[in-house]
């Protein structure tokens, strides 16, 4: 018999072993959902798995008889787009205020502090602001993350730029390169993968601005809903909108993680390299 | 043409006399070699050279003029690591020298243009023996093949110097041999000015023309950055008898020894 620390599971172990939690979970609410039940069956804490079905098939296949839409689809495709659009602000912000303030040591003298004080600001904290500045439609929620997450992306990208060997640097500069050239065939290419690695660290943080901002004003949203049946007491909506949530941002994470092996392999080799 | 001459030259860090008074003259051509002990100043020399450090005092000359106060396309340059680019591939990394100067908005070359750079990168590649590796990314290479890349990388400007920063130390001793050929076999054809430093005193005696050995002249026990290096042998190693430097290379290794007990 090997050594506990030298017990390796092999594939098909490790999916089950991968599982297993998962499914002790599931028995574990099931059979405390079934003894609440049994007792009261109007218990609205742990609803049944029916109730579930029920719930989820209403919201996702049946449109809504006021607005004609599929609740949960509309929920998700608002919720999507506002993400989208405030990582995607923040990626690119933070990709080129930082790798200026990485590599211009004027620019950096000159910013990095007030990006450092703004980075401390807690971004829940100005939400008040940002709705009286942006109203209450798409722009304030979107801002919303973008300020949340942008000085965080933009220090990342700097501290990534400062780090990257300085040979590099001054091998560039003896091929020739201006600081322009420096930057745009050196510096982006090696720290667009870190930036990928560094979305996906901020990719919670997004999510948790944009639910925050949709509980507190919207119209439609996964936040939204969530809030709005909250009055209900409605966990048989909560709890798949919740797991659905979680889904989605596992699924952006995978998504991510694939583009950066997929665009740049030799990334991949490096970090195995020095692993 | 392409000399390079030194004249009084002083390194200070605030209290602490990394190199002083030294004096030098190189002709175009000369394969140099910079031998001593760690901390001594070699590398910090060679920076002034590259243009990464300024002296305090004294003149650095190239061809007559203060050399550049930062790197630039007439110094390449090898070290011993992270020489290379880790996105770009073996002939991508080789190209960028040329892409660079012909795109300056870009950096990037494209159709007619982009397949002559990569034609002489190729020439460069079979040059040093790399032409069998040309999208491999560097990760996938060797040490040696590495050094190798870093060398044609620099070639393709066509420098007037090549400074290499201990580019051998790191390699096994059969794969440091080859590249002792490859060395010569370039600097012998491209007649290219070379500084290279080494750890290695061997190394420094065969390989080189021109061997600076750096050392401190003076000690002061209570202050050791009071007084700083300098040159203290320039032995033209190229010219002169083969016995003359054996007997010099055995004095040297002794007076090492003893300095490292």
């Amino acid at each position: 018999m090997k050594r506990l620390i030298n017990q390796r599971p092999g594939t098909l172990g490790k999916c089950l072993l991968g599982l297993l939690p998962f499914v002790v979970i599931g028995i574990v609410y099931f059979y405390f959902s079934s003894e609440r039940l049994a007792i009261n069956p109007n218990d609205k804490l742990m609803p049944s798995m029916q109730s579930f079905i029920d719930a989820v098939s209403y919201l996702a296949f049946e449109p809504n008889k006021r607005t004609g839409d599929y609740v949960l689809w509309a929920d998700t495709a608002a919720s999507l787009q506002r993400l989208a659009l405030g990582v995607g602000i923040s990626a690119l912000t933070g990709l080129i205020i930082g790798i200026l303030v990485g590599i211009i040591p004027l620019i950096r003298a000159g910013i990095a502090p007030v990006i450092t004080i703004i980075s401390l600001v807690p971004p829940l904290a100005i939400l008040p602001i940002l709705f009286i500045i942006f109203g209450l439609g798409e722009l304030s929620k979107v801002m919303l993350i973008v300020l949340g997450i942008t000085p965080f992306l933009i220090r990342d990208v700097q501290l990534r730029v400062m780090a990257l060997p300085h040979e590099i640097i001054i091998k560039a500069q003896t091929l020739g390169a201006n600081s322009w050239q420096l930057i745009l065939r050196v510096v982006l290419p090696q720290v667009l993968p870190k930036l990928i690695d560094a979305v996906r660290l901020s990719l919670g943080s997004a999510w948790l601005f944009l639910i925050a901002a949709e509980a507190i004003s919207a119209t439609e949203g996964l936040g939204y809903r969530i809030f709005l049946v909250r009055r209900y007491m409605s966990m048989d909506i909560i709890l798949p909108y919740v797991v659905w949530i979680t889904l989605l941002a596992f699924l952006m994470d995978y998504l991510l993680r694939r583009l950066s092996k997929g665009v740049f392999p030799w990334h991949a080799n490096e970090q195995g390299e020095s692993k | 043409m392409n000399d390079i001459k030194i004249k009084n030259l002083w390194k200070e860090y605030g209290d602490n006399i990394v190199l002083e008074n030294i004096n030098l003259d190189v002709k175009a051509g000369e394969f140099v070699t910079l031998v001593g002990a760690s901390g001594c100043g070699k590398t910090t020399f060679l920076k002034m050279l590259l243009g990464t450090e300024q002296p305090t005092r004294g003149e650095l000359l190239l061809n007559g003029k203060p050399i550049a106060n930062e790197p630039g396309a007439d110094r390449g340059i090898v070290f011993q690591k992270y020489s290379v680019f880790s996105h770009l591939n073996v002939v991508e990394n080789v190209m960028l020298g040329e892409e660079l100067k012909e795109s300056p908005l870009l950096g990037r070359c494209f159709g007619k243009k982009r397949q002559a750079i990569r034609e002489r990168a190729i020439a460069l590649l079979e040059k040093v023996g790399l032409d069998h590796a040309l999208t491999k990314y560097p990760s996938e290479l060797s040490g040696g093949m590495q050094q190798r890349l870093a060398i044609a990388q620099a070639l393709i400007k066509q420098p007037q110097i090549l400074l290499l920063d201990e580019p051998f130390g790191a390699l096994d001793p059969g794969i440091r041999s080859d590249m002792h050929e490859l060395i010569l076999d370039i600097w012998r054809e491209t007649n290219i000015t070379i500084f290279m430093i080494t750890h290695d005193l061997s190394e420094g005696f065969s390989l080189g023309t021109q061997l600076l050995v750096f050392d401190k002249q003076r000690h002061d026990p209570d202050q050791p950055n009071r007084y700083g290096a300098s040159i203290t042998y320039d032995i033209p190693v190229g010219r002169s008898k083969k016995q003359i430097n054996k007997d010099f290379q055995e004095t040297l290794m002794t007076q090492q020894a003893i300095n490292n007990d």
